[in-house]
Order: structure tokens, then sequence, then C-alpha cells
């Protein structure tokens, strides 16, 4: 790794950043930004370190045995080396994620209304304040603010992955980590939740980091992409460059693995 | 009846009378919770419907002696003619109740330690389960009999050397759990919302793991009754006057032939009692098993 001093800049930006289990190193990225109101695709095959990077971000590596160092800043302010105290501040209020399966996100013994309550609760809303917000949050992402009376098993995936970016809209949180939050859904609802991430996008400014192995939704969605192959970042730029004029070529052979139907071109 | 999915729900999540169905869809549950349920009324009520409530203590009627069951003495009397109806009556405030205050003990130790192993994990696991397999390595009758011999022969002496047997498998049991709803999604986005552990803990690696133990608990009520019976019998526990079951059944093998009834009466009591908590956590094992709930 080159240690240099190039400033990265964005909101939330990532430098340097290396991920070891013991003395494997299983990530290091050097530039990696995620501006206001961008989307930006984090594509790669299974083991790339594509999730790997957004437990860094939310400062959980060490849950799985990883050491992290670097440098991960929001705002320019450095995340790395904060306290885990300090990081659960960060963690869900300006820091939000949604995961790969919706229907294990949720605790099952709570009301989906409970469980967004007590998150704003828990970042400083007060009761009534917290019951509003998750409302209007419902309403935003085109859900009934009903449902928050439901357990997680009575709604469907779709609606539970909506009902997991209203919190991250409740919370008001400036980035949203997905993790694959689309590769459990079927095709439709797929496309509701990637067209719910572009209307978060354009109207509070939400800056997503989208990861993804699936091309074509990357393609679809994102506004830049950075393509991962064994913890590196193999290439990087705006979308519609990376993803028809392909320099690497690691990215060309991703791009041709996809299937593509007959007569299509 | 079949529930047509609406869009808009029912307030209710679980439906009403979902209890009762499973309730009738279970009948050895029923049964079972019966029993129990006449168990602790009669443990309750003992000295107030017991025939001859002074019969529990230290009465003694000489000319009443190893009578055989009758209409004035329903199950007999005993070697110094005590009633026997009256004495299991008043016993169902003996051994059921050692079994209750060691199933909460052992609770009280287990669970915190299961979770603590199961969730926390690393040495703190290690250290736990290393201890917990010292326990378990012994046979449990064995160590409790150990302990019992050790202690003076009395009620809390049982209790305390029978909950120091039981712990570990509601420990190992509990670990398990914990352990595996602690690597489910949702604790991991309780984690990336900010939530702190203690918190994670008591609100979502307990509420989830907490059924099995439950379960298991009211399983184990048999076998904790037939365990301090076992030490009762064998003088490490209940010492006469007191009508402990287990001690009625070592006392009366003395008399066995002719006066079976001495012997026979306490040991259906301990029979009854251990296969209705057995009934019971049965079915309570089947209403929470999702693969085979009643509460959809």
């Amino acid at each position: 790794m080159t240690g240099n001093n190039r400033a990265v800049t964005g909101r939330l930006a990532i430098s340097d950043l290396t991920i070891r289990f013991g003395s494997r190193q299983v990530v290091a990225i050097d530039g990696l930004r995620l501006d206001h109101a961008e989307i930006l695709g984090l594509a790669g095959e299974s083991g790339s370190g594509k999730s790997m990077t957004t437990l860094a971000v939310l400062g959980l590596a060490h849950t799985v045995g990883a050491n992290v160092s670097g440098s991960i800043r929001l705002d320019g302010q450095e995340l790395t080396g904060l306290s885990q105290e300090d990081l659960r501040a960060i963690r869900g209020r300006r820091i939000a994620a949604i995961f790969q399966n919706p229907s294990t996100a949720f605790n099952p013994v709570y009301r989906v209304g409970t469980i967004m309550t007590r998150a704003l609760a828990l970042h400083g809303a007060t009761k009534s304040e917290a019951a509003d917000r998750a409302t209007d949050a419902m309403r935003q992402v085109l859900l009934q603010p009903d449902l928050m009376r439901r357990y997680p098993s009575q709604l469907s995936g779709g609606q539970l992955q909506r009902v997991a970016i209203a919190l991250a809209v409740a919370l008001r949180a400036e980035v949203l980590l997905a993790d694959e939050p689309t590769s459990a859904l079927d095709v439709t609802v797929q496309a509701e939740v990637l067209d719910l991430l572009r209307d978060l996008r354009e109207s509070i400014g939400m800056s997503i980091l989208f990861i993804s192995h699936d091309l074509a939704v990357v393609a679809e969605l994102c506004d830049r992409v950075a393509v991962m192959r064994q913890g590196l970042i193999v290439e990087q730029g705006p979308a519609g460059q990376v993803l028809s004029a392909p320099a690497n070529p690691y990215t060309i052979e991703l791009l041709e693995s996809v299937p593509k139907l007959a007569g299509t071109t | 009846m079949i529930e047509t999915p609406t869009i808009t729900p029912p307030k209710a999540a679980i439906p009403r009378g979902a209890m009762w169905r499973g309730l009738r869809a279970n009948p050895l549950l029923a049964v079972g919770g019966g029993v129990v349920l006449l168990i602790v009324i009669v443990a309750i009520f003992a000295p107030l419907v017991a025939p001859f409530p002074a019969d529990a203590g230290t009465a003694t009627h000489p000319f009443e002696v190893l009578k055989a069951p009758s209409a004035a003495h329903w199950f007999g009397t005993d070697q110094v003619g005590r009633d026997i109806l009256s004495r299991v009556m008043v016993g169902a405030r003996v051994s059921p109740v050692i079994a209750v205050i060691v199933l909460a003990l052992a609770c009280l130790v287990g669970i915190p330690l299961g979770v603590a192993a199961g969730f926390l994990g690393g040495w703190v696991d290690e250290v736990i389960m290393r201890v917990t397999d010292v326990f378990l390595a012994f046979p449990p009758l064995l160590l409790a009999l150990a302990l019992a011999a050790v202690l003076p022969a009395s009620l809390t002496s049982l209790t305390i050397a029978i909950a120091a047997v039981w712990w570990p498998w509601y420990v190992r049991l509990l670990r398990g759990q914990a352990a595996s709803v602690a690597g489910r999604p949702y604790v991991e986005a309780c984690r990336a919302l900010g939530i702190s552990r203690l918190s994670i803990i008591f609100r979502h690696i307990l509420p989830n793991s907490i059924t099995p133990v439950l379960v298991q608990v009211s399983l184990d009520v048999g076998g904790v009754i037939l365990t301090a019976s076992a030490l009762s019998f064998l003088g490490l526990g209940a010492q006469d006057p007191v009508p402990d079951w287990g001690l009625m059944v070592a006392e009366g093998q003395n008399y066995f032939t002719p006066d079976w009834w001495l012997v026979t009466f306490p040991g259906l009591a301990i029979l009854v009692t251990a296969f209705a908590f057995n009934l019971l956590g049965d079915g309570l094992r089947d209403l929470f098993d999702p693969r085979r709930s009643f509460l959809r």
C-alpha cells in the first residue's frame, strides 16, 4: 500500500483502509468517496470484500474478528479510532444500513412500529416525536402507517425492506449502506425498492452506498460504480463509462458473466 | 374456519382464542395442565380438605395402626396409625414446592450464564462452558447424592444439592439458543442502529431464546420430584414427620408385604405428578414449535 496524503473528500471518504483477519489482509481500499445525494455502486463477486467494507464503515468489523486500520471520514470527521460509545451515536443516526434479507432483519417478537419508535427514542426523540416521525417516514416510503401495528412475520419481504428504509429516513440518516438490499426480493418488488432509493436521493439528498453483485441493477440505479475484486478496487468511475467501456479485464469478465436474452444487445 | 388475508390487518396480531384452539388440538396438554392445576389446588388447600390434617405431623393413633384402605381411611393408615390420604395431600406441599424452588434457582444461575456464553462468545464462553462441563461430567443423581450427604439432612440441603446439579443443563440449552439468535440478521441490524449490548441482550436475545427453557422447565418438574423423592428415600432429604412422598415410600417399604398401601399411594402421587408435568411440558413444546404451531 502506498500511504499517500491525497485528500479524498466527499460525504463519506475512505482512504488507506485495510481490513485484516490476523495476518490475512482481506480488504485494501485507497480512495473511495460517496458524495452528497449520490448513489455509488459497489460491485464484485462474492468474497470480494464488499460487505466487510460496510461493516468497517459501521465500525462493526471487530464483531466478526477483523482489524481495521486507515481512514474513514464522515463529513470530515474521522470514524476509525472512535470509541464504541461515540460510534453508537453515529450508527443508525447518521449512517444507517439495510440488509439483504429483510424478513430476518427484524426481531419477530416486536411490532414493526415498536422497533421503529425505539430506535428513534434511542437517538434522542421523545415518544410522541418518535411516533410522528415513524408515521411520516412510512408515508414517505409509500406504506400505510397502519402496518406499524403488525408483526414482521405479517409483512412481505418488500414491505419489510421499505420499513427498514423508512427507519433510515425517520432517523434522518445522511448515508445509507444498502448491502444487497434487493437480492432476496422478486423482480417487481426489486424495481419498487430501487425507485424508492432513487426518490430518497432526490427528495432528501440521501447518499447511498449500494452493494450488489447484480450489474444490471447497478447500471440502472447508480451514478458511479466501484468494482471490487479480492479486496481491491480494480476500477472506479461513472456508471455509464465503467459498464459500457470497461478498462479493467476483471470488469470485462464480470460484465460478460451477466446472462443475456437471445436477440438483445 | 379459514381466514382470508385482508389488506387492513386485524389489530390483534395473535388471533384471540388461539390458546384454546391449541388446547383442543392437543388434548394431552389439557390433561397435563388439568392435573397440574389439581395438584396446585390440593397443595394450597391441603390443611382444609385433608380428612385428618393433624396426621400430616407427629400425631399417632395406636389403635389405627396399619389399617387397610376403608371408608374412613381411603388410602389406609401407616405404621403409627396416620391417615395416608391426608399425608399424601399435605405432601403436595413438599416435593412439588422443592421442584419449583430448585428450577427457579437453576434458571437464576443458568439463564444469565447461558446468555453470556452464547452472546459474548470468546473466552467468556470458554470459561463458562468448561466449568459447566465439569458439573455435567458427573451423573446428576450421584453428584446430588454426594452434596446432600455432605450437607446436614434437611429440605434446604436437599434443594441446594439438586439445584447445584440442575443449572448446567440450562446453561447448555440457553447458550446454544443465544448463540444462534446472536447470529441472526436482526441482531446485526440492532448493532447497526447503535443499540447497546445490554439492550440487545434483554430485548432481542432473551425473548427469542427463552422458549425452549420454559418448555424444559415444565418437563423437568417431574424429574426434580423424582430426584428429590429418591434422595428422601435414601434418608438424605426430608425427615419424619414431614409427609414427603419419597420418604413415605422409604418408610413404608418395610411393611410392603402384606401392607401394600403404605408404599403404593405416595408412589402413585409421585408418578401422577411427574407424568402430569411431563405431559404439560410436551404439550407446551408442541404449542411453541413453529413447525407445528397452533398460533398461526
